[in-house]
């Protein structure tokens, strides 16, 4: 089996690839590519994203094909794929950073700034939070409700339909913290810099 | 709810630790990887690299030290010293730092914070703030402490919040190394004045003072060097000790 973490330049991937290599070992091939022919070969996608909204979406459109290479896996050839941080919220149909910017659109709903009721919260919502899990997602097998995992962003994507949500964690509000649909995954956290216990969650998406 | 950090510091020169944790089973006392996977095993919630190389010709030394704990270290790792440019930025992010932290430049350009955290996002640059006290205000300093800036800590804290800073590091020059506490009326006008969250530094001797840096001085995160080392605390001790004052951490 292959996976592979889309390098479109999003910024600093480094820590998903090493945290990928860490849990796959000899057993699954990990590739970092933009090769729209490898990414569609393989078996599962990792779409990372670090910086704004805007730039990786822009940054998905400069490579040609890249995105209607991901629609056809995400939503035709239906493979899973694991979105992390700017790359779940990019699932959104429009995001507000910087500018309004479309998003993919694979699941209804804004990314918008974190209420910080002003000042109250700091932001970038920084550091380790706990995770509540609202629905039994195949990426959080054998993982504790009230799990630590790290957070660092001032966005929050809020969905129109509340299924999709695997875990929120409270910061301000009930931010949504993963999502789920079918095949498609998401965490606003860091799971390759949440110890062992995010580690513990790229397994169980490299193990679907 | 968001936990206070608790981020141990290892200032590493020419590819080796300086002063680190002195634990008898360990085989290299002067490997920064192994330090580091020390305390990341110990639940340090971050790990902060200082590199205090002094000579050009060594300074790509830390690179492979961050290449390499970036592999075996699997909790956010915060690189600084010398960090002059994008270009440094860049490829200290590429060897696997998930965030830099920096101090002269940011003084001397303040269009190295902008251009940096335009195209990398403000949540990987961190700015350092070495502010000593002058009357009734703290004054920023640069090269590793040497040089009065003269700019005024508070004013620039905030504008390095606008600059697209994501955190802030806040050293009291007259604390670093006296082990008597953190300047506290210090961070607290600081973490007062600006919307990001402040990372406490210079001074920590006890755990006490730990304590203080997040109840008195609103720091979000507190970093500490030599209350570490030679295993005077563990990172684990520090955290329970924070959590029976009523500090929320990650246990």
């Amino acid at each position: 089996m292959n996976v592979t973490i889309v390098d479109y330049n999003s910024g600093n991937i480094s820590s998903v690839i090493n945290s990928f290599k860490e849990v796959a070992k000899d057993k699954v091939t990990i590739e970092v590519t933009s090769d729209l022919n490898k990414i569609e070969s393989s078996d599962k996608v990792v779409l990372p994203g670090q910086g704004s909204f805007k730039s990786c979406i822009d940054a998905l459109n400069n490579i040609d094909g890249l995105t209607d290479t991901l629609n056809e896996i995400a939503i035709i050839n239906k493979k899973p794929l694991l979105g992390i941080c700017v790359g779940l919220q990019m699932f959104a149909d429009i995001g507000y950073e910087e500018t309004e910017t479309k998003g993919l659109g694979w699941i209804s709903g804004k990314v918008s700034k974190i209420d910080n009721q002003n000042g109250k919260f700091k932001l970038p919502h920084i550091g380790w939070n706990q995770i509540n899990i609202v629905k039994d997602g195949k990426i959080f097998k054998d993982i504790n409700n009230n799990s630590h995992m790290y957070f660092v962003h001032s966005y929050e994507f809020i969905p129109e339909d509340k299924n999709v949500i695997s875990s929120t964690t409270d910061y301000s509000s009930n931010i949504v913290c993963s999502v789920e649909k079918e095949n498609i995954f998401g965490t606003q956290f860091h799971p390759e810099k949440s110890d062992k216990i995010g580690l513990k969650i790229i397994n169980n998406f490299i193990n679907l | 709810m968001l936990k206070n950090r608790i981020i141990p510091c290892l200032d590493v020169k020419n590819g080796r630790v300086v002063k680190g944790i002195n634990f008898v089973d360990l085989k290299d006392a002067g490997d920064p990887v192994e330090q580091a996977k020390i305390y990341s095993d110990g639940g340090a919630d971050e790990i902060c690299f200082l590199d205090i190389t002094a000579s050009n010709e060594n300074r790509d030394t830390i690179y492979d030290v961050v290449e390499k704990t970036s592999k075996k270290c699997f909790v956010p790792l915060t690189v600084g010293g010398g960090v002059r440019s994008v270009e440094d930025i860049n490829k200290l992010l590429n060897c696997g730092a998930d965030k830099v932290s920096i101090n002269t430049a940011a003084v001397e350009n303040s269009k190295v914070v902008m251009d940096s955290s335009k195209k990398f996002g403000s949540q990987c640059i961190v700015v350092a703030i070495d502010a000593k006290k002058n009357g009734d205000k703290w004054e920023v300093f640069t090269h590793g402490g040497r040089n009065n800036s003269g700019i005024d800590a508070l004013e620039y804290a905030k504008q390095m919040e606008k600059n697209g800073a994501g955190e802030l590091l806040v050293t009291s020059m007259d604390r670093d190394g006296t082990q008597v506490g953190y300047d506290i009326d210090l961070m607290s006008k600081i973490s007062s004045k600006v919307n990001i969250p402040v990372i406490a530094s210079g001074g920590v001797g006890n755990l006490d003072h730990l304590v203080d840096g997040i109840k008195l001085g609103k720091a979000s995160a507190v970093l500490a060097a030599s209350i570490f080392h030679y295993g005077k605390h563990s990172v684990k001790e520090a955290k329970e000790y924070l959590e029976s004052k009523g500090i929320p951490v990650r246990i």
